[in-house]
């Protein structure tokens, strides 16, 4: 639902050209109501999506991410999303090991028609980030 | 040390280069030796102070190449391989089978940094005699860490063998006990213990540059201005995003063989996020790095139906 009431948080999204992108597309032009802290970056495929990118925007100020493609076999490059599986899994499993929940980073898959699961995705997913608060990683004390 | 010796002359007659140890600046201090000339053979060893993985140096050589390996080193080879990083035919390897080496640092700290003139090993103890006094030491308490939960001492790939094979009583469970147990913490005590541990880092790349999985070398996008994933200033964000750089590029390719960790000037315990790494890679597609060539890296390959891997929701 809209968070007009809170802050807005900084949650970054990867979408796949061909599926989400679309979806997002399809679920704006269908006029369903979203919240406004997603900023979207179109990236070829999921398997585009290299999991230091995650890492980089959760370093650069992000409180959230969101990796969407195309479901499993739906691939428009055939196997990409089978690679973006094994190495978002493996970066899930790693980032509570910083101290970073997971429940921070989450990659699922939306297909072009799919505006109305886009936009439950979205909604909830800027609910848990708004559950968890700002990141902060910060300097700690002054070392020697 | 004859028959070290001996193999590694018969093994120079047929590459013309052996890369091994020789003794360093001081007797606990090994260091690497390449035998391009006979008359070098003389001066190889191996002792409890040959810390060093010689691997590192093998995917940049342009010739056929010997290489002496413990029973750690010899996974990074078979890593290799996997990968394609070398060819089996240019490496010609001697295998030693190990019983742990010694942690250098430690025995330092425990001479207090006295330069060491002199080091007798007689079965469990070790006596270094150091400037101002002589001290002996048990072996245990000065082996490397790594050692400790070493699974590994026999070489698994090998054309030449020294040494009698090692027993080793550790299971996996018992080498990965320190991350199970790290992840028992809550998550703002690990957050805060990485945010010290790592705020240590000088970004001096030493645990990148000894590391022999890291050949990108020159072109590390830790350094590149395009991608420019790292910029310069000395935050801690920067050094974070370092570390996960080197972690999460050695996803399912980590060896450890532990030599990230002992190049670290500052003591980050670099290793501990390629084990959880390793861990994890265990659990979901059952793979365990530098043990079988002809496996592949679970990164690079992958299944249309993961048995392990569920759907998060929401």
């Amino acid at each position: 639902m809209p968070q007009e009431s809170k802050k807005e948080l900084r949650i970054i999204g990867f979408l796949c050209n061909w599926c989400s992108y679309g979806g997002a597309d399809t679920a704006g032009v269908s006029r369903f109501k979203q919240p406004t802290d997603l900023r979207i970056v179109r990236v070829p495929c999921s398997g585009r999506v290299d999991p230091l990118f995650v890492v980089r925007a959760f370093l650069s100020g992000a409180d959230g991410v969101l990796v969407s493609g195309c479901h499993p076999r739906d691939c428009h490059y055939s196997d990409g999303n089978y690679y973006a599986r094994r190495r978002l899994e493996m970066l899930k499993r790693l980032l509570p090991f910083f101290g970073i929940d997971d429940r921070r980073f989450h990659y699922t898959w939306v297909s072009a028609s799919e505006g109305e699961r886009w936009q439950r995705v979205v909604t909830e997913f800027t609910k848990v980030i708004h559950g968890l608060g700002p990141l902060k990683i910060e300097e700690g004390e002054e070392i020697g | 040390m004859v028959e070290l010796k001996e193999k590694i002359s018969e093994v120079f007659r047929d590459t013309n280069l052996v890369i091994c140890w020789r003794e360093g600046f001081d007797p606990i201090h090994a260091t690497p030796h390449f035998v391009r000339e006979e008359s070098q053979i003389e001066d190889s060893i191996f002792n409890l102070f040959c810390v060093h993985n010689l691997c590192v140096y093998l995917p940049f050589l342009k010739e056929k190449a010997g290489i002496l390996v413990k029973g750690c080193d010899s996974r990074t080879l078979i890593q290799f391989l996997q990968e394609g990083l070398i060819r089996r035919e240019d490496v010609v390897i001697i295998g030693i089978s190990c019983r742990g080496i010694i942690d250098v640092g430690k025995l330092m700290r425990e001479v207090l940094y006295e330069a060491v003139t002199g080091v007798s090993i007689d079965g469990d103890s070790i006596k270094v005699k150091t400037v101002s006094r002589e001290r002996e030491f048990q072996l245990t308490s000065l082996l490397a860490d790594k050692c400790k939960i070493c699974r590994y001492p026999n070489p698994l790939i090998y054309d030449h063998l020294i040494g009698e094979p090692v027993e080793s009583k550790v299971s996996w469970d018992m080498a990965y006990e320190d991350i199970r147990e790290f992840e028992k913490k809550p998550l703002e005590d690990r957050l805060s213990f990485w945010t010290k541990e790592i705020g240590k880092c000088i970004r001096c790349y030493a645990c990148r540059n000894a590391c022999p999985l890291c050949i990108c070398r020159d072109r590390c996008i830790a350094e590149t201005r395009d991608p420019h994933f790292t910029s310069q200033s000395v935050e801690l964000k920067e050094k974070f995003m370092f570390h996960f750089i080197h972690a999460v590029h050695l996803a399912g390719r980590c060896v450890e063989c532990g030599e990230c960790e002992r190049a670290c000037p500052v003591g980050i315990p670099v290793k501990m996020m390629k084990k959880k790494i390793n861990l994890e890679m265990k659990e979901l597609f059952d793979y365990e790095t530098g043990i079988n060539v002809d496996d592949k890296p679970p990164m690079y390959t992958f299944k249309a139906e993961e048995e392990k891997i569920k759907e998060h929701e929401l």
